[in-house]
């Protein structure tokens, strides 16, 4: 089981690459927020998995639930800063 | 506990109602608390159990008027009743998520997709109510909510016409059903 | 009991990756949206659901805590996930930020 756990850190982590295309490449601020809110709600995943790794789960399950809150506090934050920034946003669609 | 001290209360609301509400309101919160409290540290020596005592009263007495400012009759219904709620709306955010997996995956996406953004009134009063649709429609097919106002407008970005066109639909009325109000 | 595990595990990777998949693949900031706030917050509760069915395996009083911790996990994330797609939505909205349609694409 542990092995397992290893794999599917493993693929969490791939899947953590993919979405940082979008962090690097986004065409506007927002679409890289997106990207950051997505690698945030893995790396919670990620934190728990490395608990049971290490068979430490009493200690990373709090670091988990504490990324969480402050994962959702800095997509907030970001938002509300960045929303009245104009004249970012000329070329935002992707052809 | 919490729902038959709330009972109480509400058969003495009439004849005292001030200073029982609030001491209501503060004993669920101070329960609340404590059962996070206990939750989240799992210590139970006496020294951790009287910090424990000490601080969440102090907290629930300063701030029970934030959780539950009005406290009234109808909350235990609105409880149960979302409880009840909850679970189709489990089963529809897992349909969604399978409309959206089908959209995402496939081939020729662009064709399939038609973005836009919909307007619709409802008549909910309560801010609980518009906030519980607003999140609804957030986690079901293919619609995000734009904007929702107190006045019950609600902005609505959709995905493709087919979920455009279903809406509000039936979650609308299971909200209003909840809350009690009129659609 | 390992294969339920295994399978919310496997399930939930499944819709992380179409997520990303769909975070990439759509042609505009709304439309993105949908695959990050409805993939994700789906694949984030099939999965802590996995690991905290995985960690009642030897029930005692330090198991059931950190499996009731799980599920402050998964109540606080499918409370705060629409509402972080939703202030996003915001952000977008008040920046003016136009959505993509089809005849755009084609003129």
């Amino acid at each position: 089981m542990t092995s397992f756990f290893l794999y599917v850190a493993l693929g969490l982590c791939l899947i953590m690459v993919l979405s940082i295309y979008r962090v690097l490449f986004g065409p506007t601020t927002l679409d890289r927020l997106i990207g950051v809110n997505a690698i945030g709600s893995k790396t919670v995943i990620l934190l728990l998995l490395i608990g049971f790794l290490y068979g430490r789960v009493d200690m990373f399950v709090d670091i988990a639930l504490a990324y969480g809150l402050l994962n959702f506090v800095a997509v907030i934050a970001a938002a509300r800063y960045f929303h009245k920034r104009k004249g970012l946003y000329e070329e935002s669609f992707m052809d | 506990m919490n729902v038959s001290n709330n009972e109480i209360s509400n058969g003495n609301e009439s004849s005292s109602p001030g200073y029982l509400k609030s001491f209501f309101s503060f004993l669920i919160t101070f329960v609340l608390m404590l059962l996070c409290w206990l939750v989240l540290s799992g210590i139970f020596e006496p020294l951790i159990l009287f910090l424990a005592f000490i601080s969440c009263f102090l907290v629930a007495y300063f701030f029970s008027d934030l959780l539950f400012p009005s406290l009234e009759t109808a909350y235990i219904g609105i409880f149960f009743r979302f409880v009840q709620y909850l679970p189709w709306l489990v089963w529809q955010i897992v349909l969604a998520n399978f409309h959206v997996l089908y959209v995402t995956l496939h081939p020729r996406m662009k064709d399939l997709i038609e973005p836009q953004i919909i307007t619709f009134k409802t008549n909910l009063k309560s801010e609980m109510a518009i906030v519980t649709l607003a999140n609804s429609i957030t986690l079901t097919p293919g619609t995000i909510t734009v904007t929702a106002d107190s006045d019950g407008v609600f902005k609505v970005h959709a995905i493709d016409t087919a979920s455009a066109e279903g809406c509000p639909g039936d979650m609308l009325e299971k909200v209003a059903k909840i809350f009690g109000e009129t659609i | 009991m390992n294969i339920i595990v295994i399978a919310l595990l496997v399930f939930g990777l499944f819709f992380f990756l179409a997520g990303a998949i769909g975070i990439m693949r759509m042609p505009d900031f709304y439309s993105r949206l949908h695959p990050a706030g409805k993939l994700d917050t789906l694949a984030t509760l099939a999965m802590v659901m996995g690991l905290a069915v995985y960690n009642l395996n030897q029930i005692t009083l330090g198991t059931i805590l950190i499996s009731l911790k799980m599920f402050l996990i998964v109540f606080f994330v499918s409370l705060a996930s629409p509402t972080a797609t939703h202030t996003i939505v915001d952000a977008g909205m008040r920046a003016g930020l136009r959505h993509w349609t089809k005849k755009k694409q084609r003129g």
